[in-house]
């Protein structure tokens, strides 16, 4: 289909007063031959829409080239059909705002992103959103506590069925064995009762849930909307298809066996916190030595956690679930000695509320260091400790029972490393960083690179838990509750309503053929020309959200559901058989080679920024808002991720003689700022391997660079510019030019 | 969704700061028509006002903007900036909302130019700033703000420095004559996410706050660290604009407090650690000390406060600061305080002194015009006499970001579910 090309050429905002639009507009009909090409003097007005509007409805115009202001900015004035291909050209931002008024330089540089923007438009193909059989809208649920239970209830609540899988022969996982709840209304100091009851009723009664008891997930095969779960349940399996996934499988309480020196396993009157829960709720609280009643009790906070030889982490609900257990022991008798020994008193929010009340009732708090749990030589125990109040060693009075209050360890975090990953020996370059993925036989994923999500420090499996919590690094999959991070009771409810909406979510974008976040709405999708392909695995292990399988020759096979849109694979392959319809290695190579080079005679380099369009892109439109100067040599081509940064491009760029090429991504490393989780990590590894070709073209390595950047770094962008123009310019030109 | 009955679907987001902004986009893309009511010139609400988000050290802008591409992508939400809910009638899945918008005085043709900002010569204290600088009265919010638009400040409407102004703009864009406007808006279900506000440390008398210039608030010290506040990112103090080198954070400035606020407001601890590393980072040799009664650093935020505590130039003391002071010839500010550990009262002087203010949620004072129950401090509680209305994020309890997102995201389930009617 041929394809015809509108470019429309605003001259509003100063870009008329600082370029010569004339030029431009001659330069897209004579060198471009373009269909229409008009200028406007404010082409978001009326007027300028109608222009456009005009050459769609009269004269076919289907690919519109809007020469104007930033591509994030007036998007609802220059959207249109779906049908129709638009690209922008940042005239205003990233040319007439930070670039000489009628400066030769600054013209050239915007003729050069005119061409480039033509180029991209005349290759990009309208959209049309992915579709496949008898997709699902079913959630299943794995893990049948209160934060899983309540996810299958809340989606339920909405409309939407749930299938609920619990390993245990009945649901309500931790909360089974709990008597009451801590306060979470006013007056905020009374304790609450357990809610497992009504939970489990509305689980029942709803027709709209499915619920496996005494069952497990034996494997995942496919992707969003397309799931096909095995749940294993008594020695048989049962199929069922599901759209998304909710991960509510919790947490157990930290290894007690492990905290001798607390004295657990020395006396029997040592306890956790969840045996000691038990006995309350067996309404039978003995001394489990002699079966005699407890008389005086002492917690122990932090056992395990915030130590770095146990759970480095805070288990973050302990100490209000220790100060509700203290509460228990002064309800039942007000006189009985009760100690609490902290670090830190972690009554956080209105739970501060309680810790008072449980000051007014007489308990006992003893910040400090526990140094040893003895017995003090009639059968009742001593905890010595240094009291940081008092900066001295003190000794507890004797009593019944010691509670340690013993953290949790998320469920996820209970495995070995999945097997593939073992380090590959005798490998000079750079290796793609692996992800943790730990054999937790919880979701067992017919995936390619691991059957668990992929885990962060401590094998908590979200991936950005500032901005978006829910996120995972499998597409369709969220973990909830204390699985995902530790957290108490009230935070597991809204976790698990918050997780179930995640999942609604899922099935309603997917079956619409739309990318989740964090390119959400997005209807491209990567198309794999398997002609060429080579087998070489890259784009299997480097895709960040393990959406691609392998068949047994190693052949990729993709799931367009489970894509994120981000363009790594189509970086990682180099046989560049990976194309989105409007993103592709030929599409940007071509935009490079449309850049006009002046020959080394001109004394004018020319430049590229291949800039993460995420954060370098906004910046560099700060930096234009904030009228800031940089070296005009540079042309921006913005990129949907830096991992999806091709080293072809890198290739064409020299060949065709520009002198140096800079890379503006993400922060990488423990606190990777990067949406699409190694995005920028795999093209600094990309980057070494150009070093070493670029040494072998007796090339210099500095005319390729990267920089690391976040979004408010735009005040350093000149500094990082020019310093690279000038790094550049003092090599001398590309040898290449004008082969 | 073919059991859907004849029912208004849509729901109301009040308040767009990272909560109200994730309840709409998640009920945006979930398929239900969202209207979002902020009352700033801007989205983002608080967190547009952070430099940096603990523990990762990293600009809430990054995910604002990932968020305010959701907005332009999803043609199912609407917002409205300078506006808020006036009244409230119906029940869920027929509420009748009256919004009233307030005059910008810039209509929907800006094109954020900032032509009106150069013809503009009065200065208006900065609002977004906590007013330590100042602004032309034709001005874009922040650099950030979307939508990118002007705003002129109400003190020159009538004045021929207006008319000025108005002639400078080439698109039409300004107009003097916008009086406050009331629309309607029919909803199925509304969820309250209005945020909060730094407890009010004029309060607390023997901080000084207000009077010791030297003295100020985590709030204004998110401005004084940010490169695009009032001094570039440089911490200053604000007697005389040195840099600051011996800093103070007083925890607990309001909150754990029976006089002020009797709840933890669960932030301020990692705000402060937070803080620390700003000053830190801008002057090798600055120190940083901290007065606590717990450090409240739960799940693995523990991380950064052991990195944190690691700095040798960081000291933590527990104790509750008593009485504030500063020297009016030098600026230098005396922290008065009982260490815990030693039982010696210390006297300590520091260039700035920062104190972590509480969170007062905002429906404390700005109720819901509808029945709505609360707590005697004026957070929204979970069970409420109708349904239909969901308070979220800080108007429930003092939350951190990552927990006002998943509250937000909570909220908008719930309010899905209210226009679900059987």
């Amino acid at each position: 289909m041929d394809k015809k090309t509108g470019v429309y050429i605003c001259t509003g905002c100063g870009i008329g007063d600082a370029l010569d639009a004339d030029a431009l507009s001659n330069l897209a009909t004579s060198e471009f031959k373009v269909a229409s090409c008009k200028l406007s003097p404010i082409l978001c007005s009326a007027e300028g829409l109608s222009l456009m509007r005009q050459d769609i409805d009269g004269a076919g115009i289907d690919t519109l080239v809007i020469a104007a202001c930033s591509p994030r900015v007036m998007t609802d004035a220059f959207t249109f059909e779906l049908d129709k291909v638009v690209e922008r050209v940042n005239l205003r931002e990233q040319v007439a705002w930070c670039h000489p008024a009628g400066d030769e330089d600054t013209q050239m540089l915007a003729e050069d992103q005119l061409r480039m923007g033509i180029t991209k438009a005349n290759e990009m193909q309208p959209l049309t959103p992915f579709e496949a059989e008898d997709m699902s809208k079913r959630i299943l649920v794995v893990g049948g506590g209160l934060t899983g239970m309540t996810a299958a209830v809340e989606a339920a609540k909405a409309g939407y069925e749930a299938v609920l899988v619990e390993k245990a022969g009945e649901l309500g996982g931790y909360l089974k064995d709990v008597l009451k709840l801590p306060p979470s209304r006013p007056p905020y100091e009374e304790l609450q009762e357990n809610t497992l009851a009504t939970l489990a009723e509305a689980v029942a009664g709803n027709p709209k849930i499915t619920v496996y008891t005494g069952a497990q997930v034996a494997s995942i095969a496919g992707a969003p909307c397309l799931f096909d779960v095995q749940v294993q349940q008594n020695g048989s399996q049962v199929s069922e298809r599901v759209g998304a996934i909710v991960m509510a499988t919790g947490a157990v309480p930290y290894e007690a066996a492990k905290l001798a020196h607390l004295g657990y396993g020395t006396s029997p009157d040592v306890i956790t916190a969840s045996q000691l829960e038990l006995m309350f709720k067996a309404a039978n609280v003995t001394r489990p030595s002699n079966g005699q009643p407890v008389s005086s009790v002492a917690f122990i906070l932090c056992a395990g956690s915030r130590d770095p030889e146990h759970l480095p982490y805070c288990s973050a609900a302990c100490c209000v679930e220790s100060l509700k257990q203290a509460k228990y022991f002064k309800e039942a008798n007000p006189d009985t000695p009760v100690y609490i020994f902290y670090k830190d008193m972690r009554a956080h929010g209105h739970y501060e509320l309680l810790y008072k009340q449980l000051q007014k009732d007489g308990v006992f708090f003893v910040r400090g260091k526990i140094t040893g749990v003895e017995d003090d030589g009639s059968g009742s125990l001593v905890i010595a400790a240094d009291d940081e109040l008092t900066r001295s060693p003190m000794m507890s009075e004797s009593v019944d029972l010691v509670v340690l209050a013993n953290g949790m360890v998320s469920t996820s975090a209970l495995g070995e490393p999945f097997k593939a990953q073992a380090p590959k020996e005798g490998e000079e370059e750079a290796e793609v960083p692996t992800d943790t993925i730990l054999v937790s036989n919880i979701l067992n994923l017919q995936y390619r690179q691991g059957p668990e999500l992929p885990a962060l420090k401590y094998g908590f499996p979200d991936s950005h838990f500032i901005c978006f919590p829910y996120e995972s690094r499998r597409t369709g999959i969220y973990p909830a509750g204390t699985v995902r991070a530790p957290m108490d009771y009230a935070a597991a409810v809204e976790d698990g309503t918050g997780a179930a909406l995640k999942a609604i979510q899922c099935v309603e974008m997917v079956s619409q053929g739309k990318a989740v976040h964090p390119r959400a709405g997005d209807m491209s999708y990567p198309e794999f020309f398997m002609q060429r392909c080579t087998q070489c695995k890259r784009c299997t292990e480097e895709c960040p959200f393990g959406a691609i399988n392998e068949d047994e020759k190693a052949n990729p096979i993709p799931n367009p559901t489970r894509c994120r849109r981000c363009g790594v694979c189509m970086g990682a392959c180099p046989e560049r058989i990976i194309s989105f319809k409007n993103y592709s290695v030929a599409m940007i190579g071509n935009v490079i080679k449309s850049i006009n080079v002046p020959d080394e005679y001109d004394e004018k380099p020319r430049l590229i920024v291949l800039a993460c369009e995420n954060d370098a892109y906004p910046a560099l439109d700060m930096a234009g808002i904030r009228r800031l100067n940089y070296n005009a040599w540079m042309r921006i081509i913005p990129v949907r991720c830096l991992g999806s940064m091709n080293l072809v491009w890198i290739a064409d760029a020299l060949s065709k003689g520009i002198d140096g090429i800079l890379l503006l991504g993400c922060k990488h490393g423990d606190d990777y700022q990067c949406h699409f989780i190694k995005g920028s990590e795999l093209a600094n590894i990309r980057m070494t391997k150009i070093q070493e070709t670029l040494n072998r073209l007796r090339l210099e390595s500095e005319r390729v660079g990267l920089e690391q950047l976040s979004i408010a770094d735009y005040s350093r962008l000149p500094e990082i510019l020019d310093a690279f123009a000038s790094k550049v310019e003092a090599l001398g030109p590309n040898p290449y030019k004008g082969f | 969704m073919s059991d859907a009955l004849d029912v208004n679907r849509s729901i109301l987001v009040v308040g767009s700061g990272m909560c109200g902004l994730s309840a709409a986009l998640e009920a945006a893309e979930a398929g239900f028509q969202v209207y979002m009511v902020e009352r700033e010139p801007y989205l983002g609400g608080r967190v547009a006002r952070m430099n940096k988000y603990f523990p990762k050290l990293c600009p809430p802008s990054c995910g604002l903007e990932i968020n305010f591409r959701r907005i332009k992508n999803n043609p199912l939400i609407r917002f409205f900036t300078m506006a808020q809910v006036e009244k409230i009638k119906g029940e869920a899945g027929s509420f009748d909302v009256t919004i009233t918008l307030q005059p910008r005085y810039v209509n929907e043709k800006c094109t954020g130019c900032g032509a009106c900002a150069e013809a503009a010569s009065t200065e208006i204290p900065n609002e977004f700033n906590y007013g330590l600088d100042k602004v032309k009265a034709a001005y874009l919010p922040h650099e950030f703000a979307f939508p990118m638009r002007y705003i002129i400040a109400p003190e020159v409407i009538g004045t021929e420095e207006a008319e000025k102004i108005k002639a400078s703009c080439g698109y039409d864009a300004v107009d003097l004559t916008m009086q406050p406007q009331q629309f309607d808006l029919k909803v199925g279900a509304i969820v309250w996410a209005t945020g909060w506000k730094p407890y009010e440390a004029e309060n607390i008398l023997y901080y000084g706050f207000g009077k010791n210039h030297n003295v100020i608030s985590n709030v204004m010290m998110e401005r004084l660290a940010s490169l695009s506040g009032p001094t570039q990112g440089r911490i200053t103090r604000p007697s005389d604009s040195a840099q600051a080198k011996k800093v103070a954070f007083i925890q607990c400035a309001g909150s754990r407090d029976e006089n002020h606020l009797p709840y933890c407001s669960g932030i301020c601890c990692l705000a402060s650690l937070k803080q620390a590393t700003y000053v830190l980072d801008q002057v090798p040799d600055a120190t940083a000390t901290i007065y606590f009664i717990d450090i409240r650093a739960l799940g693995k935020y523990e991380d950064f406060f052991t990195r944190v505590q690691s700095d040798d130039r960081v000291t933590l003391i527990k104790g509750k600061a008593g009485e504030i002071t500063e020297d009016p010839a030098t600026g230098l500010v005396t922290v008065q305080v009982e260490d815990q550990a030693t039982g010696k009262i210390l006297r300590d002087q520091y260039d700035l002194v920062v104190l972590a203010t509480g969170m007062v949620p905002n429906s404390s004072q700005e109720k819901v015009p509808a029945d709505v129950a609360y707590d005697e401090h004026g957070f929204i509680l979970n069970e409420q006499p109708a349904s239909g209305i969901i308070g979220a994020g800080c108007t429930r309890k003092p939350v951190d970001v990552a927990t006002s997102v998943q509250d937000g995201t909570a909220a908008a389930l719930k309010a899905i579910q209210a226009t679900w009617r059987r």
